[in-house]
């Protein structure tokens, strides 16, 4: 029994620090992330929710261009950039694309000018890196309080609107004829969403924003059709997901005799695909068994759809 | 500014980028397939550090990982939501991109090249192969452009004259593949995507003609690379920074221009413009 135990939960797993704030932190940002995501994917932003990520990974090297704290420049540029969005167009499902894609695009164009920026003066020479995949084991613990306060606030804000924002996204148009500002609380919500993201991506890399916000939010949505439900699936699914994650990356060290070990957001990406891929297989199960049912009328089955 | 090697390969292979970039760009505006054009190129940088582990050409590896970015979200996306398949898709390959990081040190340099294009470090003979792969993602569109037209403006008439979408959703992501491959190392992961959304959106709020606003889109493309490698020369700032908020500015430029022209003309092309709209 102790062998199994010491074979699954390696030497130290408990005892070590940086797991410990991993866990912390990830655990937080994973619940914002899975609150948000339910909506995200149920309006269908996964572009916005994944393009605010570099957005505010901008926002972060601008900020390390002028010696601002990290968390104002990527909850700041995050936020301007929800603000443009919504602006251009994203509350319209057909220029909702684009508006994202030129935000996103302009977005790049100042991250290769900061970084280039950066590099030249000599600050640091891996920050694309580091900004690009972040690092859950690197994160200082000084910015827990933080994270947490923010992550709070978007919290608060999402479920204050709760109730309009479920209506106008199942249906604009009776949100609409029942008196709800659509245009307000859609912008209301990509402000959550940017905070969300901005915080996320500052925390634990752009990667694992996008993987967090979307893979467990899409999983759930797809075992049950209960928003309510699929918040606390979706939650569910995020934490476990970095805590499976963050302990394979620190097995993975034991691995091998090279001692090299895998990055945790491989491991934690890698748990969150295979969650998505496998909650298909409910809903493809009992398609197969509606088909067997409907077997001898395939065709019209194919034409109705 | 034209009298160096270096800077008249960067003259030649951005012409050709842009050419590319205008074209394929269109379709992507046009589908509202912004995301697989961001996804696809920025998925297959991941693909470029696998190669440099193996110790194998850095364009296979770029190839191999668009090709299958292309392939994954065409696949995925007919059980489930297409942005949710794309982020998904995206973030996995970019998984698997920090997991090869971690395994080499060689390959950090690359990274911000990589991202943000190296186009005055182009060598003479890396233009052959970026002409060869944009003559074929042109050729690829043109074989394939009426239905590629048609499912992409009214997707429910493709379907009832017989043009499976899916088919040609798939068809389009690798071209976009392709198209990946080739620019990536020159242009970078991330300026590929703000070329190929800035001047055909600028384009598409210009002219609703399919054929003009290509060519103007391909034109705008132009305008910005040489625009941007002029202003990169002069001012020593990287060409992303320049790409990337040209792109930008000539949107801004082409709805503030079709705003102007909508009040202007509205009594008469009411209806003509709520068609452009729909």
């Amino acid at each position: 029994m102790h062998q199994l135990y010491t074979a699954v939960f390696e030497p130290g797993f408990f005892g070590s620090p940086q797991v410990r704030t991993a866990i912390a932190v990830g655990g937080v940002v994973a619940i914002v992330s899975a609150v948000t995501g339910v909506f995200t994917v149920m309006r269908g932003q996964s572009f916005g929710g994944h393009a605010l990520s570099d957005v505010s990974a901008a926002g972060g090297s601008a900020a390390l261009l002028i010696g601002l704290s990290p968390l104002a420049g990527f909850v700041g540029l995050g936020i301007v950039g929800a603000a443009v969005m919504d602006m251009i167009g994203v509350s319209r499902l057909r220029g909702r694309d684009l508006a994202t894609g030129i935000v996103l695009g302009t977005a790049i164009g100042l991250s290769a000018l900061f970084l280039y920026l950066t590099t030249t003066s000599g600050a640091t020479s891996g920050a694309p890196q580091q900004i690009l995949f972040g690092s859950i084991f690197t994160i200082a613990s000084g910015t827990i309080p933080a994270v947490a306060i923010l992550g709070a606030v978007a919290l608060a804000s999402i479920a204050t609107i709760c109730r309009p924002l479920l209506l106008s996204t199942v249906s604009p148009d009776i949100a609409a004829a029942r008196g709800v500002p659509v245009r307000l609380v859609g912008l209301l919500y990509m402000l959550a969403l940017a905070v969300s993201v901005g915080l996320s991506s500052l925390a634990i890399g752009a990667i694992l924003s996008t993987a967090l916000l979307i893979g467990p939010a899409a999983a759930a949505l797809r075992l049950t059709s209960r928003v309510a439900w699929a918040v606390g699936i979706a939650c569910l699914i995020g934490v476990l997901a970095i805590g499976l994650g963050v302990l394979l990356a620190y097995d993975s060290y034991y691995w091998g005799s090279s001692h090299l070990g895998l990055p945790v957001s491989f491991f934690i990406v890698a748990v969150i695909f295979v969650t998505y891929l496998a909650s298909g297989l409910p809903a493809a199960v009992r398609a197969r068994a509606r088909n067997g049912e409907a077997a001898a009328a395939p065709e019209r089955v194919k034409i109705a759809a | 500014m034209f009298a160096a090697g270096f800077m008249m390969n960067a003259w030649t292979t951005a012409t050709i980028v842009a050419v590319v970039a205008g074209v394929v760009g269109y379709f992507v505006v046009l589908r509202g397939s912004a995301f697989p054009a961001h996804a696809i190129p920025k998925g297959a940088f991941a693909g470029a550090a696998g190669a440099t582990l193996l110790g194998i050409n850095t364009l296979i590896g770029l190839g191999v990982f668009s090709l299958l970015g292309a392939l994954g979200i065409g696949s995925l996306s007919r059980r489930g939501r297409r942005d949710v398949v794309t982020a998904l898709a995206l973030v996995m390959m970019l998984a698997l991109g920090a997991a090869f990081l971690s395994r080499t040190t060689e390959y950090e340099p690359q990274v911000y090249s990589l991202l943000f294009g190296e186009i005055l470090g182009v060598s003479s003979n890396a233009i052959l192969p970026v002409a060869l792969v944009g003559l074929a993602c042109i050729a690829a569109i043109a074989v394939i452009y009426r239905p590629l037209m048609l499912s992409s403006i009214v997707p429910e008439v493709a379907e009832a004259r017989g043009i499976r979408s899916h088919r040609i959703e798939i068809c389009f992501l690798i071209v976009v593949a392709l198209a990946t491959t080739v620019t990536v190392p020159v242009v970078g992961a991330l300026l590929i995507f703000s070329l190929m959304i800035g001047p055909p959106a600028a384009a598409r709020s210009l002219t609703s003609r399919p054929v003009l606003a290509m060519i103007l889109s391909v034109a705008l493309a132009l305008v910005t690379v040489w625009t941007a490698i002029a202003a990169s020369y002069l001012y020593n700032w990287p060409v992303g920074f320049f790409v990337g908020t040209l792109g930008a500015l000539l949107y801004g430029i082409g709805r503030g221009w079709a705003a102007w022209r909508r009040t202007r003309t509205r009594p008469v092309t009411g209806f003509a413009s709520a068609i452009e709209r729909a």
